[in-house]
């Protein structure tokens, strides 16, 4: 007899966007049935004990793990862990970091870092969710970014590791559609977001963390298998896409 | 560098704009460093800007840290907007004593100018309900402090302006409440002596009371609104109105002598009309503008400035009859002009502005010199009338004045954090 408790497992939780969306499930942004519990995963557990404390006084009932998001063994073991605890609903994969694209030219350590954090890593979190949960169904939801559908001279590491989520997730779909699975996968394509991670950057034009949160989670409700945040970034990108080389190349992005 | 400007718009700078997200972070940015605290800029005028400096922005300091719902005491990041805390609370029947006209400040801003509402008469102002306080300093020190813990701390740096450190979290006393409604009561008045009869009246019975008053009749003719808490909890939650925007800021100020006798006439008869009691949700009734986003921008590209005083009660029913005749004579002033008695209680704050007397704010389009000389004038009432002007508005009060309203200051100067300095300390304190 299926239980009543709804788990939510957010890998990078401590990330902006990833607790904004916690948020807006501790507050019944989206009324889950039954009792809501997440499970927080991050690295630095003083950081994710915070995000937590603030969730429980939201309403939610908050669990945390911490784990090295670079050694698959350790990200198998968390991940089975997570399951026997109880089976999750919904998967947030939300972990990265935006590298600096000229020390990544410079530094191979650097550049070796901002491809596992961004790429490998997020696709071997998924990989070992989706082993278990494609016989129950449920929805996985990755972030992945609007710089993986070109690779611009601004930021082509990090764009490439984006990528690299782009093509696996559109393979899971592929695989989890053939076998007739009840288990969706989204991929989301925020656009430049106003968080930590872009503080440096000049805030114009960063779409407030709050509405992309908002549309990761009604996106993932919806099991929509690609969400850009904020929807404009569809058309933008649809054009970048197909700008033909000779035109490309000459632009300064 | 990037370019800041506070709610009135009257200037934007640039500022090394550094946003803070983590409470421990926090503190090992501040130390060693130099700059100013800066929550939601919902300050008029320059008390939360340092051009050419550094900024710590606060608002990603916006977690909740503990509450217990069987007592009513919350802990939170600093960053946190009044208005998340009394979404979160009101489901479990708590809300926050005191806030003033918006709940889009944060904790930090709301202890730093020890802001007041309409219930100052009986709960008196923020920093009455502030248990305790984190304080990180440039020199790297961590102060935790509250009424009974490091006293002295405490009282400086409620209503301190952010100078005395960086305010990082803090522990409030929320109040038990049945539920969100109010019953309202909308009485007009043709003239001052109506207004302090009515304000005598409705302290003892009415938890909230405030009123407008139509800045250009020169008589003082107002509506006087006063509200309670109502027992009602069953009624279903609304959540108001879908908000509006002023998508772009005009040409110039769309507040004009025209306009302005236009608005005060309607809307005086109208509530006149309307006058006596009805239900309302204390977001609607409460914080009415912050359905209104970037209602600043009204005023066009030069901005605003709110002028806030506080008289005694003794000299307040002249001062004021003479800050309305002074406006008059102008013809400048706003729509939002607010006439308010407090209540008897001292503030904890050794610069709080509240005191007891009767406060008058007013918003005025930034008309360079005529505006400059109408508020000389204001100064010279207040000045007589031995009161003070808020500091969280003012962007312009020479320094006799601010030295005058706030007898405290050379005690409040020992606190201050010699790292720390605004737009405004260096206007009104010299460095």
């Amino acid at each position: 007899m299926p239980d009543s408790l709804q788990r939510i497992v957010i890998v990078g939780a401590t990330s902006s966007i990833a607790e904004h969306c916690a948020r807006l499930w501790a507050t019944g942004h989206r009324p889950v049935e039954g009792a809501l519990a997440l499970t927080l995963v991050g690295r630095d557990a003083g950081r994710l004990e915070r995000v937590a404390a603030d969730l429980r006084v939201r309403g939610a009932t908050v669990l945390v793990r911490t784990v090295d998001f670079s050694d698959p063994r350790a990200i198998r073991l968390l991940t089975d862990g997570i399951v026997a605890d109880g089976m999750p609903q919904q998967v947030l994969i939300a972990h990265g970091s935006l590298p600096d694209q000229q020390q990544c030219q410079r530094d191979l350590a650097a550049a070796y870092e901002a491809l596992d954090v961004n790429g490998v890593s997020p696709v071997l979190f998924a990989e070992a969710f989706a082993g278990h949960m494609e016989p129950v169904g449920g929805v996985i939801t990755i972030i992945g970014s609007v710089a993986g559908d070109r690779g611009r001279r601004s930021n082509y590491v990090y764009g490439a590791a984006k990528g690299l989520v782009t093509r696996y997730a559109q393979g899971l779909q592929h695989r989890l559609a053939g076998s007739g699975s009840n288990l969706k996968v989204v991929l989301v394509k925020p656009g430049p977001t106003a968080t930590p991670m872009t503080a440096h950057l000049p805030q114009k034009g960063l779409a407030p963390v709050e509405q992309v949160a908002r549309q990761i989670v009604d996106g993932s409700a919806a099991g929509k298998p690609v969400v850009y945040a904020p929807g404009k970034w569809f058309v933008i990108m649809m054009i970048i896409r197909h700008l033909p080389a000779f035109v490309f190349n000459k632009m300064n992005i | 560098m990037v370019k800041v400007s506070s709610w009135g718009r009257l200037d934007s700078h640039e500022h090394d704009l550094v946003p803070l997200s983590d409470r421990d972070q926090a503190v090992r940015a501040v130390a060693g460093s130099r700059g100013l605290a800066q929550g939601n800029a919902r300050s008029y005028g320059d008390v939360c800007l340092n051009p050419d400096g550094r900024l710590w922005r606060m608002t990603g300091l916006d977690r909740f840290i503990a509450f217990d719902p069987a007592t009513g005491r919350l802990r939170c990041e600093a960053g946190v907007l009044l208005r998340n805390i009394q979404r979160m609370s009101i489901a479990r029947g708590w809300l926050l004593p005191v806030t003033p006209g918006t709940q889009m400040i944060t904790v930090g801003g709301a202890i730093a100018n020890d802001v007041h509402g309409k219930n100052h008469h009986v709960l008196g102002s923020f920093g009455d309900h502030v248990l305790g306080l984190r304080l990180a300093r440039t020199d790297g020190r961590v102060i935790d402090c509250g009424p009974d813990i490091e006293p002295g701390w405490f009282a400086a740096t409620v209503g301190g302006m952010g100078l005395t450190g960086v305010i990082v979290e803090a522990e409030l006393q929320l109040r038990r409440v049945s539920g969100p409604w109010l019953v309202t009561d909308t009485v007009p008045y043709r003239n001052l002596d109506e207004f302090f009869a009515l304000a005598d009246s409705s302290e003892a019975g009415w938890e909230q009371t405030v009123s407008w008053v139509d800045c250009l009749s020169g008589i003082g003719r107002g509506l006087f609104f006063r509200a309670n808490l109502a027992g009602i909890p069953d009624r279903e939650a609304q959540s108001g109105r879908k908000p509006k925007r002023v998508p772009f800021v005009p040409p110039v100020s769309l507040v004009n002598g025209l306009s302005l006798r236009a608005f005060n006439e309607t809307y005086y008869r109208a509530n006149v009309l309307k006058a006596g009691y009805a239900i309302a949700h204390f977001e609607k009734y409460t914080y009415p503008l912050d359905n209104l986003h970037d209602w600043n921008r009204m005023y066009g590209p030069r901005g605003f400035y709110q002028y806030q005083s506080v008289v005694p009660r003794e000299a307040g029913r002249v001062a004021i009859q003479a800050m309305l005749e002074t406006i008059k004579a102008s013809g400048q002033g706003s729509f939002l002009a607010v006439l308010k008695t407090f209540g008897d209680r001292a503030s904890r704050g050794m610069m709080s502005f509240p005191r007891p007397g009767v406060t008058l704010a007013l918003d005025f389009p930034n008309r360079g010199e005529r505006t400059n000389a109408l508020f000389d004038r204001l100064d010279a009432i207040v000045r007589d009338a031995g009161g003070r002007i808020y500091a969280a508005k003012d962007a312009r009060m020479p320094r006799d004045l601010f030295e005058s309203g706030y007898p405290r200051l050379a005690e409040f100067l020992q606190y201050r954090d010699p790292g720390i300095s605004s737009s405004m300390s260096r206007r009104l304190i010299g460095s």
